[in-house]
């Protein structure tokens, strides 16, 4: 027979948030059978007409008392507050060396981009021991990426990007689920997550039709769409240089001081003349009609090499 | 004829002992027209009872299609419709009214001494509102349903679904307008109406669980309100604020949303408290241990149930700071909930316990909303909220509080006080039985769901990985236990009003105000506005329970107003 | 003994009107609370749009019919120190009569209000500022500020004439017998739920007509 209990651990993360519940599930058992035991004991003991005795209860059952378990309480939930909560800080975020992969949601599949080019849909390969964030949004209504070996879950969002990250250390194949209600096609929404060692993901992906890598890519559309026209003329009057844009502050026309992080460049080629950067002049047209996600991701990942390192803000 | 056959007769019209059911009428026009709170508290009762049953045969049908893996008995489409008419109906048309519009409007009155609630045209009003609200389920129900959800999460409820959106959002918009209004009757009554000597710290826990929830029901509902009118407005009039092609964010829509949801399920939880704070010390023939407590834990769930609403929305994209914020206050508002788990089992030590259908109902409450909320501490930690939000431990978390917990004790107020609504005696094995079967049902439907949940099944699927089988075959045959035992008081009450023995005022000899009246009651509940001069739960002489803080002092603390 | 204003005004389930005022107060109060809940939901999301889009939004407020928005806040501010004054004069049973025409000045402002508000909508149709195609104002923010606009303000609108209904309901009755007005709570209560809008208007009045004004 065939059935599911815990999903499998694939990665060191997996295995402490089953730490997390494992712990919780002990005192949770705990609890609930002192208040069953006692409950049937009381119970049973004094069920109407039985000679046990009965009267004035004892002293020490007072005011402090009361008070003792209901601090006791607070103290102990605010213990599996932290225990929990430290857990999540230590791995909300990705180490600064992980390896981007783009996700696009939409009704009803998943557009998984690697950098060096590789496309998949619903699958996602990826090697082990290697940290991957995931950059993820969604095309028309929200989903949710959901990778219960992993144990994690985001959901993806139309007009903002989200992130999860992880790294995975036991090779095998496992779910994906779209997590997030979305519309008669969200129960086949799902695929699958294949962990390779690193000599298996390699023949994987060189296996790929590689169009060319999401840098690559994004240089040819920056020039198609005419960005090169106006970002690479050379005395950069009519647009500001976007060299070493990424990851840096811009100071815009109300004297405010942003980071241009990926939300900024999306936003700058999305509705231009948002955040108008100091000495220019609001003219840059908007591309929103013109580009799909996938086409403005590859441009932002193009604009992320120009700062020469490709990191995370 | 003998007295037997007299004390279990049916009744005719122009009988002396029918009270409230007589007087004022015998037509239907005479109950539409009416402004009785009792007669009020009747006509919810029927409203709620039909749409408990459609919202029950709804999700009978989902789980039928959840037996196999493969979408085959029903369309994906068809699916999705189920199960959101299930939660619009059940959520806002069961749930949320259940307690307090018929027992909270039977009841309130008559606990603290008074005539009638406050506002009593109000009141028939608000039952209008409920049922023209219900008339917009039928509407949507026979257009073919919504398939959103009973979250209607934007875009797709706003731009996306093709379904019926409209009038599920305006039946739940009018029936919310409803439930604030009778919100605002029970907290006026309760400060205004309350007899002389009734001072708050004598007031039954019951009437304290209705001032909490109504607090609640003043102040969530209308964000609601605001939150489906403006996907509404968007639908209609093409008027975007969460759109993201306008720059609009679909997050902002969830916390509006769920600002009102999470208050919601207290709500739904706090009047099933408080019935369980009557029914036990009943049983057990002791006073509610720690009646202080009791109150002010009533009162903190629902101050502090306001701002744990982001613990919904751990994975939507909002900051790690505001989860850590969230997660933080679901812990808090846990306490007061555990307390109220000790005091209520702490009330069974040394008293004379025994187990009436009402107290079995009662005991089920306590251990599955103990189950329920344990695992609301699972699901408050992020990193396990994480895996199971969405998931199928989640769906069995809250079936656990809303009907291992408030349904039980809707099932427990329902027999408790059967006698003196309806002046008749309910059969009392054949009750014990179905609360046992519920029991048994319940855990057989819901537990595998917690199992399945964490590995991995996703919520609002109808078709699935085979590996989830066996829990879906388990759970659909646990439902299945579980319609028969909510069928089974549907016949035996109606059976007991016919040919029911007679009850007495006071058939369980409990305290309360309410026990003081005939059974049924006359239609102004009291010959003469009673002068109270006891504290609550007094079943048994002071000098057998501890001495805490003396009624005296607290009467001095809260002012001692009549 | 009761005089017939007094039955006219004591309800069921009350004994005495001061008790019956005392419970009127108490649930208009609420009620209120429960109110600014509702619009409170929009000013939110007002906040977070303003906050999000700041150019658009200030852009979109230097649309909006200040004259008409002025004129309108005006016409309420005097509504409400009418029926303020209704409420006061209504203790005294010698001025039911003075009462009951605060009453009629109140609401005839009221539907001046309405008119004037009529008056801008077409105003702000013909401009195209309705949130769709044809929109005339491109920056980012500013079909939300107006999707704002018009719904806070239809909404305000339907409460405004709900309090019409109240404030007619109060004329009516009081034109049988003046003397009504001192024994029932509903001056009091139809005056503070008409403060209440004129309150809610007060806050959309700066949040629409004032950004984008300054420059």
């Amino acid at each position: 027979m065939n059935f599911a209990i815990f999903p499998p651990e694939a990665s060191r993360q997996a295995h402490e948030v089953d730490l997390i519940f494992l712990a919780l599930l002990a005192a949770s058992v705990l609890i609930l059978l002192g208040v069953l035991v006692t409950g049937i004991v009381f119970a049973v003991r004094y069920r109407r007409g039985s000679p046990a005795k009965r009267g004035q209860l004892p002293e020490w059952i007072n005011r402090e008392v009361e008070i003792t378990w209901t601090v006791g309480t607070l103290f102990a939930f605010i213990f599996i507050f932290w225990f929990a909560g430290v857990t999540f800080l230590a791995e909300y975020k990705a180490p600064p060396n992980a390896e981007e992969i783009h996700v696009v949601g939409k009704q009803w599949m998943w557009k998984i981009e690697h950098p060096d080019g590789a496309r998949e849909i619903n699958e996602l390969h990826v090697p082990m021991n290697v940290p991957i964030r995931l950059v993820m949004t969604s095309q028309d209504v929200i989903h949710s990426f959901f990778l219960p070996a992993l144990r994690i879950k985001q959901d993806v969002v139309p007009g903002r990007y989200t992130t999860t990250s992880f790294n995975a250390d036991r090779p095998g194949t496992y779910n994906l689920f779209c997590a997030e209600f979305c519309g008669r096609g969200h129960s086949t929404m799902g695929g699958r997550l294949i962990v390779e060692t690193k000599a298996n993901y390699q023949k994987w992906a060189q296996a790929q039709h590689h169009v060319m890598d999401v840098a690559g890519q994004g240089r040819a559309l920056f020039t198609r769409m005419g960005c090169s026209g106006c970002h690479e003329q050379k005395d950069h009057t009519i647009a500001p240089d976007l060299a070493g844009l990424y990851a840096g502050y811009v100071q815009l026309t109300d004297g405010r001081v942003v980071r241009a992080d990926d939300a900024y460049l999306r936003d700058s080629i999305l509705q231009p003349t948002k955040d108008v950067v100091a000495g220019y002049k609001p003219i840059m047209p908007s591309f929103k009609n013109a580009l799909s996600e996938g086409q403005l991701q590859l441009i932002i990942d193009y604009l992320k090499t120009l700062s020469g390192d490709g990191g995370t803000p | 004829m003998t007295d037997a056959t007299l004390d279990h007769a049916p009744d005719k019209p122009g009988d002396d002992h029918l009270g409230y059911l007589s007087e004022g009428g015998h037509t239907l026009w005479s109950w539409l027209t009416t402004t009785d709170h009792k007669r009020i508290g009747i006509l919810y009762a029927l409203t709620i009872t039909v749409f408990f049953f459609i919202g029950g045969v709804a999700i009978a049908i989902a789980r039928l299609e959840l037996v196999t893996p493969a979408q085959d008995l029903v369309s994906a489409d068809t699916y999705d419709r189920l199960f959101s008419m299930h939660g619009i109906i059940m959520v806002w048309f069961f749930l949320v009214p259940s307690i307090p519009t018929t027992f909270g409007n039977f009841l309130l009155p008559m606990m603290i001494g008074a005539r009638d609630l406050a506002f009593p045209k109000l009141n028939l009003f608000s039952w209008y509102l409920t049922a023209i609200g219900g008339i917009f389920v039928f509407v949507a129900l026979l257009a073919g349903g919504t398939d959103t959800g009973w979250t209607f999460y934007v875009p797709y409820a706003s731009n996306y679904s093709d379904s019926n959106v409209l009038p599920a959002l305006i039946a739940i918009f009018i029936s919310g307008f409803g439930t604030i209004a009778t919100g605002i009757n029970f907290i006026t009554t309760i400060h205004t109406m309350r007899a002389p000597g009734m001072y708050w710290f004598r007031l039954p826990l019951f009437v304290w669980s209705m001032y909490a929830v109504s607090l609640a029901i003043v102040l969530a509902p209308p964000v609601l309100a605001m939150a489906l009118t403006a996907i509404a407005a968007e639908r209609v009039f093409g008027l975007p604020l969460f759109n993201p092609a306008d720059g609009g964010d679909p997050l902002l829509y969830q916390h509006l949303f769920w600002f009102y949801s999470h208050p919601a399920v207290y709500i739904m939880i706090l009047p099933a408290m408080g019935v369980v704070s009557e029914v036990i010390p009943c049983f057990a023939r002791r006073r509610l241990f720690g009646y202080s407590f009791m109150v002010y834990a009533l009162v903190a769930i629902a101050v502090i149930g306001f701002s744990v609403w982001g613990h919904h929305m751990f994975v939507s994209g909002q900051s790690a700071y505001a989860n850590l914020v969230f997660s933080f206050m679901s812990f808090m508002v846990a306490v007061p909930s555990a307390i109220k788990v000790f005091n209520w089992t702490a009330t069974l030590y040394r008293g004379q316990i025994s187990f009436e259908a009402p107290m079995l109902y009662s005991f089920g409450f306590v251990g599955l909303f103990t189950m329920g909320g344990l695992t609301g501490l699972f699901l408050a930690s992020i990193p396990i909220d994480i895996q199971a939000t969405d998931t199928y431990f989640v769906i069995a978390h809250f079936h656990y509080i809303m009907v291992g917990g408030t349904v039980s004790a809707f099932f427990a107020a329902l027999h408790f006080w059967w006698p003196k609504v309806t002046g008749r005696m309910y059969p009392e094995a054949v009750a014990r039985f179905a609360a046992i079967l519920m029991f048994f049902g319940f855990n057989f439907t819901f537990f595998p769901q917690f199992i399945m949940g964490w590995a991995g099944m996703p919520r609002r699927y109808g078709s699935y990985p085979p590996e989830f089988q066996i829990y879906h075959v388990l759970s659909t045959a646990g439902a299945g236990v579980l319609g028969i035992a909510y069928l089974m008081p549907l016949f035996y009450l109606t059976w007991s009003i016919f040919y029911g023995r007679r009850a007495p005022a006071n058939p369980w000899e409990a305290t309360g105000l309410e026990w003081q009246t005939p059974s049924p009651p006359p239609k102004h509940n009291f010959e003469r506005m009673p002068v109270v001069d006891t504290e609550p739960y007094a079943y048994h002489r002071r000098s057998e329970a501890p001495e805490v803080e003396t009624q005296t002092d607290q009467n001095e603390q809260m002012g001692g107003t009549p | 003994m009761t005089t017939s204003a007094e039955d006219r005004a004591l309800r069921e389930p009350w004994d005495d009107l001061e008790r019956q005022r005392q419970a009127a107060l108490t649930g208009i109060w609420f009620f209120s609370a429960s109110e600014l809940l509702f619009f409170g939901g929009l000013f939110v999301a007002y906040a977070v749009n303003f906050y999000l889009w700041p150019h658009g939004s200030m852009e979109a407020g230097g649309h909006t019919g200040l004259a008409y928005g002025l004129s309108n806040t005006v016409v309420l501010l005097l509504s409400s120190a009418a029926v303020a004054v209704a409420a006061a004069s209504a203790r005294w049973p010698a001025l039911g009569r003075f009462s009951r025409a605060c009453v009629w000045v109140t609401m005839i402002l009221g539907v001046a209000f309405l008119t004037i508000k009529g008056l801008e909508y077409r105003h702000d149709i013909e401009e195209r500022l309705i949130p769709g195609p044809g929109f005339p104002i491109e920056a980012r923010g500013a079909q939300l500020f107006f999707a704002f606009y018009w719904t806070s303000t239809a909404l305000h609108a339907v409460h405004l004439t709900v309090g019409l209904g109240l404030l007619l309901r109060l004329a009516i009755v009081g034109a049988r017998d003046p003397q009504w007005y001192s024994k029932t709570p509903a001056v009091n209560v139809t005056a503070l739920y008409w403060g209440f809008v004129d309150v809610v208007w007060t806050i959309l009045f700066v949040l629409i007509y004032l950004p984008g004004r300054a420059t």
